[in-house]
């Protein structure tokens, strides 16, 4: 059992989204840290990749920032090394499979395992391609974690099944980024999930107030939260720590 | 499972999101692509109003000016809307609309996939719109308003490098918002699978009728045919009935841009590694993190980092040859087919003219080429002329 079972743990769960060597890795750290420290659960970091076809305008001018940077694979493993050292949080890397492909799978996944990393999702791996890198992620002890889509309906039990840490519950339509409103039937899929497995479930994409968190935390296990937390780093760079903190906290416990 | 592979390349890597509809698009064109009615109307439609057969031209001039091989062009740029792609466009609208879509999307480069998309929905009655880079939309200003004209709406991209491959993404991100009543005519044979496979089953009418078209005029099969490759689909339609025909050479033409060694380029094959992108498993300009390239051509049609998974495989299993022209040797072919034949080619099909000039006076007078001609150049008149440091005004 990784880390990330702990996560789920004290109720609901709190999962923070960041993309790494925005404005750079050592900022990325600290807020990191900032958000441990306001009672995140779990923390998502991205890997910024140059075409994320499934992120909104918020999280790809992060991925361009960050890359703008000169961040690399090889620098975000030092940091996570580095935050390793100062807490146990459990910690998920968000990429596409082409910056996992090109850095070599067993490279990769045996870094991730060297660094503390417990688990990775790829929004372009689906289910029919798990088989690209999915023994070398098991070998080293990293959770592939599976995506559930509005249209997903009568996948979502073979997903489900074959999935582990937790299944990440995409909310709506579309890409990343806040929304007013989430319109899908999550409950239904929720149900469809708990029908084939007893790992948590969680949702993302598009929340960022209070009042949703509230509300999709009475049936699902989690909420993500990505685009919010990037647009208060794209607002205010580097001095970004303490307002991740505040946000982080009024999240937290709006959903306890 | 992993489906529709070339060798290793291709699958299926996109958001969960769109995976249903990857499904269903799979499983209505394996229907309709048997169904007599639909295959009538397609047919219809390919020969009553995008001009089809297209000719096969004997190039007497070019032939006696190189003083080598035989060469013939296969005339894609009098199709109706003046490229090969409306030949693809034609059946994905069409099978769209069997589907029970009601609106389509698409992404263009030069803006000739936009501008036969546009023209297959006026025609078939659905709505349009068409994803275009703010670099491309400068470059083809002419496009866009033609785009426009055919009644569709033209969205302006401005992410990441602002040309071709962020169309796509841009495209692909507006698809998972709205797949229920949209369908994505993707305009190469690239993307996840079932999209390689049925661009390619579209376009390979162009080699389908080339092969009876040279049987007919010279009763045999020719040495070599040729094509520009960016994504891929012109070449992979004009090779596509030739790949059992062993004899026959089978030659893309890549964009080498400023050259080859230069980073001005976009040359897949010869200049990229094998990588994951844009839902399929192929060879793409990349660097060792594994970020796209921004990649350049002088030809917005090429101006792309990948090129389609099948003709990865073609390259893997050496049955297909991949060569680079740059920007130079195209702008010449080009200038050089004008002056000789009295066409004016695309500046991507110049690409192919190109590698004929270079290599056809070397071969012998018994072999023949086939060029495809895969697009006609009024759109590339403004830039050719600005290469040449004259500025006109269109």
């Amino acid at each position: 059992m990784s880390k990330i079972h702990n996560a789920f743990n004290k109720g609901k769960a709190f999962i923070g989204f960041l993309t790494a060597g925005d404005p750079s890795v050592e900022k990325t750290e600290e807020f990191i840290l900032e958000m441990v420290k306001a009672g995140t659960d779990l923390i998502e970091i991205g890997i910024p990749f140059s075409d994320p076809i499934a992120e909104g305008t918020v999280i790809q001018a992060a991925n361009i920032r960050a890359l703008s940077a000169g961040t690399t694979t090889d620098k975000i493993f030092d940091m996570v090394k580095s935050v390793r050292q100062k807490t146990e949080i459990p910690i998920v890397f968000l990429t596409y499979i082409n910056p996992v492909f090109k850095y070599g799978y067993e490279k990769f996944f045996a870094s991730c395992r060297q660094t503390g990393v417990d688990g990775i999702i790829i929004p372009d791996m689906p289910f029919e391609e798990k088989a690209e890198c999915s023994s070398e992620a098991k070998s080293n002890g990293i959770d592939i974690i599976s995506m559930i889509a509005p249209t997903s309906e009568k996948r979502i039990k073979e997903i489900a099944s074959d999935a582990s840490g937790y299944i990440y519950v995409v909310s709506s339509m579309g890409v990343t980024g806040m929304r007013s409103e989430i319109k899908t039937d999550l409950n239904s899929i929720l149900h469809s999930i708990k029908e084939v497995t007893s790992l948590p479930a969680a949702v993302g994409f598009g929340i960022n107030t209070v009042e949703q968190a509230k509300e999709i935390s009475q049936t699902a296990d989690g909420i993500i939260v990505g685009s919010a937390i990037v647009k208060i780093i794209e607002k205010y760079g580097s001095d970004a720590g303490k307002h991740i903190y505040d946000y982080t906290k009024s999240m937290k416990e709006a959903i306890l | 499972m992993s489906k529709g592979r070339y060798g290793i390349h291709g699958g299926q890597y996109i958001p969960e999101t769109l995976m249903n509809e990857m499904i269903n698009i799979e499983k209505s064109y394996e229907f309709y692509k048997n169904d007599l009615s639909f295959k009538k109307e397609l047919n219809d439609l390919l020969n009553n109003y995008a001009g089809r057969p297209s000719l096969l031209y004997f190039a007497e001039k070019m032939t006696k000016d190189l003083g080598g091989a035989k060469i013939y062009l296969k005339r894609e740029d009098l199709n109706h809307t003046g490229s090969h792609k409306i030949n693809n466009v034609l059946g994905q609208v069409l099978l769209a609309k069997k589907m029970g879509k009601t609106r389509v999307i698409a992404e263009t480069g030069a803006g000739q996939h936009g501008v036969a998309t546009a023209t297959a929905a006026a025609l078939l009655n659905v709505e349009c719109e068409i994803f275009m880079g703010k670099e491309d939309v400068k470059r083809q200003a002419l496009n866009v308003y033609r785009m426009e004209l055919l009644g569709a709406k033209v969205h302006t991209v401005t992410s990441g490098t602002m040309t071709l491959k962020d169309a796509v993404n841009e495209t692909f991100r507006e698809w998972t918002a709205r797949v229920n009543d949209t369908h994505y005519v993707l305009g190469s044979v690239m993307g996840p699978h079932p999209f390689p496979m049925i661009v390619r089953d579209f376009q390979s009418v162009i080699s389908k009728e080339a092969r009876e078209q040279i049987l007919k005029a010279e009763g045999r099969l020719p040495s070599a045919v040729v094509a520009c490759v960016g994504g891929g689909s012109n070449a992979m339609g004009m090779f596509y009935n030739f790949i059992n025909d062993k004899t026959v050479k089978l030659i893309g033409c890549e964009a080498a841009g400023h050259g080859i060694d230069t980073e001005k380029q976009a040359a897949a094959i010869a200049r990229g590694s094998l990588g994951i992108f844009h839902g399929m498993k192929s060879y793409f300009c990349q660097d060792k993190y594994g970020q796209i390239a921004p990649v350049y051509s002088i030809s917005a049609g090429l101006d792309y980092p990948g090129i389609g998974p099948e003709h990865a495989n073609l390259h893997d299993t050496n049955r297909a040859q991949y060569v680079p022209v740059t920007d130079n040797e195209a702008v010449n072919a080009f200038e050089y087919l004008a002056k000789t034949e009295g066409i004016i080619c695309a500046i991507e099909s110049a690409h192919a003219v190109a590698y004929v000039q270079k290599t056809a006076s070397a071969m012998k007078k018994d072999d023949i080429i086939i060029i495809c001609l895969s697009g006609r150049g009024d759109k590339d008149v403004a830039a050719i002329a600005q290469y040449r440091g004259i500025n006109i005004n269109e």
